[in-house]
């Protein structure tokens, strides 16, 4: 057995490797030791964790350890990474089940001793129970939206905003009751749990389908969170580092996010953005279209010296990575360069387009973020929009009655000439009509993005 | 408040601050890697787990403890494996030069 100071201080290591780990995250050539190191601190946390007086027992523990460990090395190996967003949404979940877990186990133990907990670790243990349950149910609709088992519509009814304001005061009412009155019934403290599911669905439901990533972000914080509440709870300072490192992760890249959508957190969260098909500004009527060729497109794309390709999660629903990189390769043998440049909602997660590129073998030192690329633009022969729609409509830049005006766009208008990749005239995610596609430098391809890649690059071979 | 209390809430701020300064630094081309990883870092909650697991305090807690300790370890296998596989996917490109 080990002293308990000493405990603290290894413990003390854990965090430190976190840390460690997570500024290694600053590039992509250090990341990969970065979670390595992670993982280590991780496996030290457990280790010193099974040293600890108070355990008595092991059988319970192991079983727990296996099972877990089981099924989420199964999850990552059999994830596809298209399903990223979904994974992490369970991950979400599962990481504020285990706090919502840990929290009212100590509560209903101190209730079985009839001891009231102090107020301090009667707060945290509320608040880990309450944080813990809303991730827990907020997960679960998330991952259902994306996975698509739900529509990805916002629901949205009379009254929510105030029935879930309603549901908020209820829980804290009988969660001070709990702290501070001995014999409040053992039931409050359920109906507390339920009351916190059933937020957590709630405050998830009128959330449209586009927004998930911010979704998924904000639990991703939430998790963290309840894990710092639940180190509150058992007096532990790697549980309270560890968590409020992963809470203000998740708030930053929520943030990333909105910045990217022009929308506010609050907007997003309680807009009910998507519930219905927003009219668009202006109307299509009159306007013409110029549509293209494979062998014009080719013939363009050969000769060009600089190529930039605008990948949409189009891209990543028709599976067409390699066929990009092939296209790539073959532009680039020809003595062009190619870059791509990612918009932060190009995916169904931050960074998740970069991930799906760099799974088909694209360099990540071509993969450019909107504030580096756009300046680009201007010395672009091509312009390739693959698949994404409202990333690249200039009516956010010019048209105030667009419902997207104000937005950070990719400049793809500035290329010399434009090849939109596209299956039909359908108009994009928030259903606003994109005057990129009325401009004459743009030529439109219709078609379904795998086929129509797999033609072009064998037409640019023959060039 | 006690002093263990205000102790945890200094370190829980401090982190926070930390967090928030490491997080602005990290690349937008990783912020899925990111997110997965944070996923396994949340699973520290696995050392509460095991505490309750382990403690002896009835069935009631050990069956409390058993599923929090599934959750979290699903966070710290899961989370660390599908980001190292991610991570090793990222590739720079070949040193230009030639062609």
């Amino acid at each position: 057995m080990i002293a308990p100071w000493l405990l603290r201080l290894l413990y003390l290591v854990a965090a430190v490797l976190f840390i460690l780990g997570l500024r290694r995250l600053q590039s992509p050539e250090t990341a990969r030791g970065g979670n390595r190191l992670s993982s280590v601190g991780m496996l030290l946390a457990i280790v010193l964790t099974l040293l600890d007086r108070s355990i008595v027992g092991y059988g319970t523990i192991a079983a727990g350890l296996v099972v877990g460990g089981a099924i989420g090395l199964t999850m990552a190996v059999r994830v596809k990474m298209t399903s990223m967003p979904q994974m992490v949404a369970l991950l979400n979940g599962a990481g504020g089940g285990s706090s919502l877990l840990v929290a009212s186990a100590e509560f209903l133990h101190s209730e079985e001793r009839g001891a009231l907990m102090t107020v301090d670790a009667g707060v945290s243990t509320m608040l880990g129970v309450l944080i813990g349950a809303v991730t827990v149910t907020g997960s679960v609709v998330a991952f259902a939206k994306l996975q698509e088992l739900v529509s990805g519509r916002a629901v949205v009814f009379a009254f929510q905003k105030t029935l879930n304001a309603l549901l908020f005061l209820t829980v804290l009412g009988l969660g001070a009751w709990l702290v501070l009155d001995v014999t409040a019934p053992v039931g409050a403290f359920y109906t507390v749990i339920a009351i916190a599911l059933l937020l957590g669905v709630l405050l998830t439901i009128p959330i449209g389908g586009a927004d998930m990533p911010v979704v998924i972000a904000v639990l991703n914080s939430y998790s963290g969170i309840a894990a710092a509440m639940t180190g509150f709870v058992i007096g532990s300072e790697v549980l309270i580092v560890s968590g409020a490192l992963v809470g203000s992760s998740g708030i930053i890249l929520s943030q990333i996010m909105c910045k990217a959508m022009n929308r506010s957190l609050a907007n997003v969260l309680f807009g009910g953005f998507g519930a219905t098909v927003t009219a668009s500004g202006k109307s299509a009527a009159g306007l013409t279209v110029n549509t293209t060729n494979i062998e014009e497109a080719a013939l363009q794309l050969a000769y060009a010296q600089q190529v930039i390709v605008v990948p949409g999660y189009g891209l990543a629903v028709a599976q067409a990575q390699h066929q990009v990189r092939e296209l790539m390769e073959l532009i680039e043998k020809r003595g062009g360069t190619v870059k791509f440049a990612i918009h932060p909602v190009a995916g169904r997660m931050p960074g998740h387009m970069n991930v799906l590129l760099a799974e088909a073998n694209i360099p990540y030192d071509k993969l450019l973020d909107m504030d580096e690329i756009n300046a680009s633009f201007g010395q672009t022969d091509v312009a390739l929009v693959i698949g994404a729609n409202d990333v690249v409509n200039p009516a956010a830049r010019n048209d105030p009655s667009s419902p997207i005006f104000g937005m950070p766009i990719l400049n793809a208008d500035e290329a010399k000439r434009i090849i939109v990749m596209k299956r039909g005239m359908s108009a994009g995610f928030a259903g606003i009509e994109n005057e990129l596609f009325y401009n004459p430098k743009t030529q439109m391809l219709f078609g379904n993005a795998k086929d129509t890649l797999v033609k072009l690059v064998s037409e640019v071979k023959q060039v | 408040m006690s002093e263990l209390l205000i102790g945890g809430i200094v370190v829980f701020i401090l982190s926070t601050f930390l967090g928030a300064s490491l997080i602005g630094r990290v690349p937008p081309t990783l912020h899925t890697p990111l997110m997965s990883g944070s996923n396994a870092v949340s699973g520290i909650t696995v050392v509460g787990a095991m505490l309750v697991a382990g403690a002896g305090f009835g069935w009631l807690s050990d069956v409390l403890g058993f599923l929090a300790i599934v959750f979290a370890m699903m966070n710290v296998a899961g989370g660390y494996m599908v980001t190292d596989r991610m991570l090793q996917m990222f590739k720079k490109a070949p040193t230009e030069g030639g062609k």
